[in-house]
């Protein structure tokens, strides 16, 4: 009797590791049948939209059975943390979200973790129904390495009308127009521009859209290619802009997400905030009417161009389910996944021949600028700089919006680029 | 004491397992962390060359870790001061003072059994410059313009955000660390106060020279306490303040976590973890020796 206690916890300490090894090979037998999904759309619209693409995919492939691997938190850190560990340990997931662009290619294609997708769009003969400078920022030498099922646009500048219209005073197009009309509307008592940087990101996504402003998209690519200096003039003119609109955000700046200031700017307490077009669905959602409590116009000194971000699925190598994964992959990528995806989710199609009576008015304006625009690729959300570099990027970015030292940043930013940027 | 071998032999049976586990998990991924920290590994691929104390030196030269340092410094003392100080007032009070000493005892041991996620979100909100304690300010007719948690201005190294994050802290602790001096209070003969008083010694000079020194170990395994936890804070500054501007509330443990898994920027992170590990062996190191020196004698 006495001797049974220590042989149960023995058996206990082999038995239960068997188990835990046991479960993971009833896993992979199931492989053939199912779809393996990762992604950090957990909440509201994002996850609705991605059942959405799920139905549509069911309705065609009826006998795979779809698992729908969702990861919450961290606006995708703690997704990301848990894909490294898979792809590193050698079990990736089926099909995975990932931020077209660097953050992709950077981090998972040149590293030799994924397989090339041309074929998908080449066997659909779907080249051509994506702009070239979105399948520029999907390859890696001259192959697509993921499919984007939506695009969001970065230069969008929302607005209180009302504000303006009471300060009689005209949303500003350029940034001398800008800093004439903070001004004044400071001078108003008004806080001109709401940032909500708690999070860190939103700064670095102010700051694009002001680097744009000055450059242009070519200087703009450029930069991000390491082929033009941190020091340049023009580069130098918008860390300063920068720095100068600091005087014109609201005081809590640091205790706000991004999307309490955009809530400023319906709210009235605020004219004006840079971000992404999330805010459109945001705005949709608390009800806020276009035209009255809110509008919006690119960023200034961006018009004709249009930064985009993209969420992409990609095909890693030795995926358990690889036949599946194309499948799901030509879902992402068909005219009917995007279609129903997006207008949930408050993004427009990558593809330009999306149905344009299933998107709302703002959509359909950003449809219309992402067919006739100059695209570039946005730094905020990885798809012109890899992970590595954009966290480094907000380290400095921290920094500057508090201090506001154009020199110190300069110096800062052109040490990370040199470290980080392709080579 | 009296062992048998076959018992022994049974015990080491028992016990074994678990050491295995923890050499390989624990111990075996120090050394693991040890070695990458020495390495160029900066993306998914891992890269295992040696490159000697770089990552370490990279580390000292940048603004955000060292920042992180002083903060870590600054909040372990005053978190550790207020929580001593306050939670002995408190605990005196209860000792010598209140009725109701369960009510009181519950009343403050209970933030204790919230984690520190809870008390981050609610002091964040607490504390926000626009909405919290200073629209109550303003309600009142008082000009308040602290910035609390996004207060840039600093004393020195010393940055005033961090003012909202002890406050946090402490209001956590307080209580835990009332218990324990209640329970050292307690623990004192009657005698020896009662004589004192006889020998017509006063109030302060009771608390001087006898409840305080015979405290001392109390004291002591506080510090130990408190001190670990503050050395390693990361989800009370992640759910309350995150970095903060210009990494005023930024701490080793949240660096670590977005250079590591937000940047890929492996060898980095190992680094930050081996100065951490470093860290808290400082104060863990002496309270293993003085309690096994304890147990000896």
């Amino acid at each position: 009797m006495t001797k049974k206690p220590y042989l149960f916890v023995l058996a206990l300490c082999f038995v239960l590791p068997a188990l835990l090894f046991a479960g993971g090979n009833q896993e992979s037998e199931n492989s053939g049948k199912s779809l393996e999904i990762f992604s950090w759309w957990t909440a509201g619209g994002e996850a609705e939209g991605l059942q959405a693409m799920l139905d549509v995919f069911h309705e065609k492939y009826p006998d795979i059975e779809i698992i729908n691997a969702t990861v919450a938190g961290g606006a995708g850190t703690n997704a990301k943390a848990v894909l490294a560990t898979r792809m590193q340990g050698g079990n990736p997931p089926d099909a995975f979200q990932v931020h077209a662009g660097h953050e992709l290619i950077d981090t998972w294609v040149v590293s030799g973790y994924m397989e090339p997708v041309t074929f998908i769009l080449k066997e659909n003969g779907w080249m051509d129904k994506f702009p070239k400078d979105v399948i520029d920022i999907i390859s890696y030498k001259g192959e697509v390495y993921s499919i984007p099922v939506n695009v969001h646009r970065s230069n969008v500048m929302w607005y209180n009308p009302k504000l303006f219209k009471d300060n009689g005073l005209e949303p500003p197009k350029n940034m001398d127009e800008f800093f004439t009309v903070a001004e004044k509307l400071k001078a108003a008592g008004v806080t001109p521009l709401a940032l909500g940087d708690t999070n860190g990101w939103p700064a670095t996504h102010l700051l694009e859209s002001v680097i744009l402003a000055s450059t242009g998209p070519e200087k703009y690519r450029q930069l991000w290619e390491r082929k033009v200096s941190w020091s340049d003039p023009d580069v130098q003119e918008a860390l300063e802009n920068y720095a100068k609109m600091m005087n014109y955000t609201n005081s809590d700046h640091a205790a706000l997400t991004n999307m309490d200031a955009a809530g400023y700017v319906a709210e009235g307490k605020a004219a004006m905030n840079v971000m992404g077009d999330w805010v459109a669905g945001y705005y949709k959602s608390q009800d806020y009417t276009q035209g009255v409590d809110w509008d919006w116009m690119p960023t200034p000194g961006t018009q004709g161009n249009f930064i985009m971000l993209s969420d992409s699925f990609g095909l890693a190598k030795n995926a358990p389910n690889r036949e599946n994964v194309i499948k799901w992959l030509e879902v992402c990528a068909s005219k009917e996944g995007q279609d129903a995806f997006n207008p949930i989710k408050g993004s427009i199609p990558s593809r330009i021949d999306g149905d344009r009576s299933k998107y709302d008015a703002y959509l359909n304006a950003a449809m219309d600028d992402f067919a006739s625009n100059e695209i570039v690729p946005s730094v905020a959300h990885g798809a012109a700089v890899s992970e590595a570099w954009i966290t480094k990027i907000n380290d400095i970015m921290s920094v500057f919006t508090t201090d506001l030292d154009v020199k110190k940043a300069t110096i800062e930013f052109q040490a990370v680029a040199d470290r980080y940027a392709p080579k | 004491m009296y062992c048998p071998k076959q018992e022994t032999r049974k015990g080491l049976l028992v016990v074994l397992p678990l050491s295995a586990v923890l050499f390989v998990f624990v111990y075996g991924f120090i050394l693991w962390s040890l070695k990458v920290s020495f390495s160029a590994w900066d993306g998914i691929l891992p890269n295992m060359n040696f490159i000697g104390l770089e990552n370490y030196r990279r580390l000292f030269s940048s603004q955000r870790f060292v920042t992180d340092l002083f903060n870590t410094l600054y909040f372990t003392l005053f978190f550790m001061v207020v929580c001593i100080v306050g939670g002995f007032f408190l605990s005196y009070l209860l000792y010598s003072r209140l009725r109701a000493e369960a009510l009181f005892r519950t009343i403050y041991l209970f933030p204790l059994s919230l984690s520190f996620v809870v008390t981050g979100v609610l002091w964040r909100w607490v504390l926000s410059p626009e909405v919290g304690v200073n629209a109550l300010f303003h309600m009142l007719g008082f000009k308040a313009s602290f910035g609390w948690f996004t207060s840039t201005q600093s004393f020195g190294k010393f940055n005033y955000a961090l003012i909202s994050l002890i406050i946090a802290a402490s209001w956590q602790y307080l209580g835990y660390t009332m218990a324990m001096f209640l329970a050292g209070l307690r623990g004192i003969p009657d005698q020896i106060i009662e004589s004192a008083e006889l020998d017509g010694a006063g109030e302060f000079r009771i608390i001087r020279s006898i409840l305080l020194p015979m405290l001392k170990p109390i004291t002591f395994s506080a510090m130990i306490v408190l001190g670990h936890i503050s050395l390693k804070i990361f989800d009370l500054a992640y759910a309350m303040t995150g970095k903060g501007p210009a990494f005023v509330t930024d701490f080793p443990g949240l660096f670590m976590f977005e250079t590591t898994f937000r940047g890929n920027h492996y060898a980095e992170g190992a680094a930050i973890s081996i100065i951490m590990l470093l860290l808290i062996a400082l104060v863990i190191i002496p309270y293993l020796y003085s309690t096994f020196r304890g147990e000896e004698t």
